[in-house]
């Protein structure tokens, strides 16, 4: 397992948020927490990325405490939060030497370079991260988060706040990291984001995961597929196409 | 080791930021220049200090107002790193925990004596003259530099436990106020008696004093040992708190 949470509790001034949370992700799945806006999938990764300490329960990465080992889980991980956290004076080029030389990678340049290229910013790569747009924000973001290989990449709500080409992007990126066999923890609120991307979904709900599963699993959960006949209504289109078609007829 | 390298990493980043926004330092010696100007041209005539010139009399409490003022960017800095989330990408890294701070406190350490040696040098082209020798010029480096890192680590503050940019930057104005009611600009002995000893025991008037003392070859005597304790007790108290408040903003 790369990750196992049991029991994660957390409350904020008398609220609580998570009332004791388990789920388990394997090494090299997509595994993607559903939940509502508040459901508390951001604290959950918080918790998981060593920023915020639970009331109670544990979470291991990598078979590591997030508590009592923290610098441990802070060597395999990786965080991508839900605002694009890149330097905004910085050019992208910058901003990636910046975390490579951080998690003290052998060749800054080079990793850069290479991330860049990867990524399709080579061309922007000595502008200023400030003049990019919201999609190329993004995959720098992304970009930022794979400096030095990390084994569990935590993806916050990846795609909230880019157009569809964006968000297409960003899916292309998780699924060749999943093929690389990286472990993602991925959340999101669209429900076709989690169909398209994860191995297994979770459902976080008033603080409790409430299904986790495949895809196919949580359908079975559901009653069978039903057969109902309904009037259809033509479309436009079909009121256009037969209007033009009877005339040709004449 | 780690952690001295991420704090040069991290110092090398803001003071980018400074080399490519230089307004930040501009703004920053625009009002102590100006303030210079006009109490040595328009009221400096009528201020009895006992000193042929009253650039020489004043130059002390203008630096201290410019570092009092400087240090504000630092809380600006701060706030906007936790903002965009770069305080949490870095703090789900295997990054020493006081490097972040650190960075930040040497950027301010540094644009303050640039800022200090431009005042200086307009303080020269304006007639300041000094009979100091290498050794007091060095102490009074020493003190400016204590004195910056008291109000750097006070900055760091509501840096980070602001909720608006302007609480971020609000707070240095008492602090550029207080070289006011010392005897930076008059002596002390024309105030009335509760202006007087607010004035004679608040930490700036020791230092300005002992700065004085310094340029001008005259003996410090107990000053610069109450310069001192109020320069280390502050850096001392700002530092407990703003680390407290820097594990809290995870």
């Amino acid at each position: 397992m790369a990750i196992q949470v049991e029991g994660l509790r957390k409350s904020f001034t008398g609220v609580e948020v998570l009332k004791g949370v388990d789920f388990g992700v394997r090494r090299g799945e997509i595994f993607a927490l559903l939940g509502s806006n508040g459901a508390g999938k951001t604290t959950t990764i918080k918790a998981l990325a060593t920023l915020l300490k639970a009331d109670g329960g544990t979470a291991r990465v990598c078979g590591y405490d997030v508590v009592r080992q923290p610098d441990k889980v802070r060597d395999v991980i990786s965080l991508t939060g839900q605002f694009a956290a890149v330097d905004a004076i910085l050019t992208g080029r910058e901003n990636l030497v910046m975390i490579a030389k951080l998690r003290a990678v052998a060749d800054p340049q080079k990793t850069a370079a290479s991330l860049l290229d990867r990524f399709g910013l080579t061309d922007a790569a000595d502008r200023r991260a400030g003049t990019y747009s919201g999609g190329m924000t993004r995959r720098l973001d992304i970009a930022m988060s794979l400096v030095g290989s990390p084994q569990v990449i935590f993806l916050d709500e990846p795609t909230t706040g880019l157009d569809p080409e964006g968000r297409l992007e960003v899916w292309r990126t998780v699924k060749e990291l999943a093929q690389g066999g990286t472990t993602i923890l991925l959340t999101t609120q669209y429900l076709d984001e989690a169909e398209q991307l994860a191995d297994r979904i979770a459902i976080l709900h008033g603080g409790r995961i409430i299904a986790d599963g495949t895809l196919d699993h949580l359908k079975q959960l559901f009653p069978p597929a039903k057969v109902e006949y309904v009037e259809k209504q033509p479309s436009l289109e079909e009121i256009f196409l037969a209007i033009v078609g009877e005339k040709k007829g004449q | 080791m780690k952690a001295l390298r991420d704090t040069f990493v991290l110092f090398g980043r803001s003071m980018r930021h400074i080399v490519r926004s230089p307004d930040t330092i501009i703004t920053v010696l625009i009002t102590p220049v100006m303030m210079m100007l006009l109490f040595v041209y328009v009221l400096g005539g009528a201020i009895q200090t006992g000193t042929d010139n009253y650039v020489n009399y004043l130059l002390p409490g203008i630096l201290l107002i410019a570092i009092a003022s400087g240090i504000s960017y630092t809380a600006v800095r701060l706030f906007a790193d936790v903002q965009n989330g770069l305080f949490s990408r870095f703090n789900s890294m295997p990054i020493g925990r006081s490097s972040l701070l650190w960075g930040h406190v040497l950027t301010s350490m540094v644009s303050n004596a640039i800022s200090v040696v431009v005042i200086i040098g307009i303080g020269l082209i304006m007639g300041f003259r000094s009979s100091a020798g290498v050794l007091a010029w060095l102490a009074v480096a020493g003190i400016l530099a204590l004195f910056t890192l008291a109000l750097t680590w006070l900055a760091c503050i509501p840096g980070l436990t602001a909720k608006f940019i302007d609480g971020a930057s609000a707070f240095a104005y008492p602090l550029i106020f207080l070289p006011f009611i010392s005897s930076a600009f008059v002596p002390t002995e024309t105030m009335p008696t509760p202006v007087r000893v607010f004035a004679e025991n608040q930490p700036v008037t020791s230092i300005v004093e002992t700065l004085q003392g310094l340029l001008h070859d005259q003996p410090v005597g107990n000053d610069i040992w109450t310069a001192l304790a109020w320069c280390v007790g502050i850096a001392a108290v700002a530092y407990f708190f703003a680390v407290r408040a820097y594990k809290r903003v995870g």
